[in-house]
């Protein structure tokens, strides 16, 4: 039953969510954030577009420790990879990163919140609207995969 | 010397939570479209250990603290459930089922060495400009 479902067992997955946690709790415990890592892409956009969206304080006033918070991100990542710890190859068309990204950042920024704010700070903060907005994007994303894989376009 | 060490939290919480979704496979866009179409269900295990050990952080800390360490405010999350946030998350939905990428893991995946997520963090900040310019377009009365 375990091992159909976790064929990959349940260590790695226990171990690298309570090291994503960790950054989360990091973060609120040492400066009070929030670390929803979506809103990071519109604020990056007040350095370029003078339009009064972007101008929002919201974003204006949060750009550099969301700038810091995504550079920390990708450091993660290559740290990892430079100590050398196991890393599978991928390997998805190009056309899927590029419509995919389109949608995942309208639809972040328009749902207020990604797998990290609503998935992990919301559902920490016991909101309910966060709980459902986890719901909606789980399960459009769970018929979005299915659908494709019943259709033969995956992965 | 504060904001310097706020910085320096700030990047080594990003740095943390990168090197955990390394750890965890959740930067290989095939690891969440296995549990998408539930054939390996760890990104449940994922979640669940990252907001277990949060859900008591953002309870007790702000019960036994008035201010984060450095000094600030302990933050609220702004939102409000409603009809454009709920189509926001169908579409966000909609693009994670098809490329099996998130705002997170495409950064941190990009550190990891995986070039082709810069096509995906292309697209994800072209998809919030266009977010941006719409929900801040002029409001017919």
């Amino acid at each position: 039953m375990i091992s159909h479902y976790f064929p990959n067992g349940l260590e790695r997955y226990l171990i690298g969510g309570l090291l994503i946690g960790s950054g989360v709790a990091l973060l609120f415990l040492s400066t009070g954030r929030q670390g929803g890592v979506s809103t990071f892409f519109s604020a990056a956009w007040s350095w370029f577009s003078q339009h009064p969206f972007f101008q929002q304080a919201s974003l204006r006033d949060s750009r550099h420790w969301r700038l810091l918070y995504a550079l920390g991100l990708v450091l993660g990542g290559a740290v990892y990879a430079g100590l050398g710890l196991p890393l599978a190859a991928s390997q998805l068309p190009t056309w899927k990163f590029a419509v995919g990204g389109l949608l995942i950042g309208f639809g972040a920024r328009q749902g207020g919140g990604c797998t990290s704010g609503h998935g992990i700070c919301g559902m920490a903060s016991l909101s309910a609207g966060s709980l459902l907005m986890v719901c909606t994007f789980l399960g459009t994303a769970i018929v979005t995969a299915q659908t494709l894989s019943y259709l033969g376009i995956a992965p | 010397m504060k904001q310097r060490l706020n910085q320096i939290a700030t990047l080594a919480s990003g740095a943390l939570f990168g090197f955990g979704l390394a750890w965890s496979t959740m930067i290989r866009p095939e690891s969440v479209l296995a549990f998408l179409n539930f054939q390996d269900l760890g990104l449940l295990l994922v979640l669940g250990s990252a907001v277990g050990l949060n859900l008591l952080v953002f309870q007790l800390a702000p019960r036994l603290r008035k201010r984060a360490l450095l000094g600030d405010a302990f933050q609220q999350r702004p939102f409000a459930l409603n009809r454009q946030t709920l189509s926001g998350g169908v579409l966000f939905g909609l693009g994670w089922g098809l490329c099996g990428v998130c705002p997170g893991p495409a950064l941190a995946g990009l550190g990891a060495g995986n070039g082709d997520l810069l096509i995906a963090l292309a697209g994800i900040f072209a998809g919030a400009w266009l977010q941006g310019l719409w929900a801040g377009r002029p409001k017919q009365t």
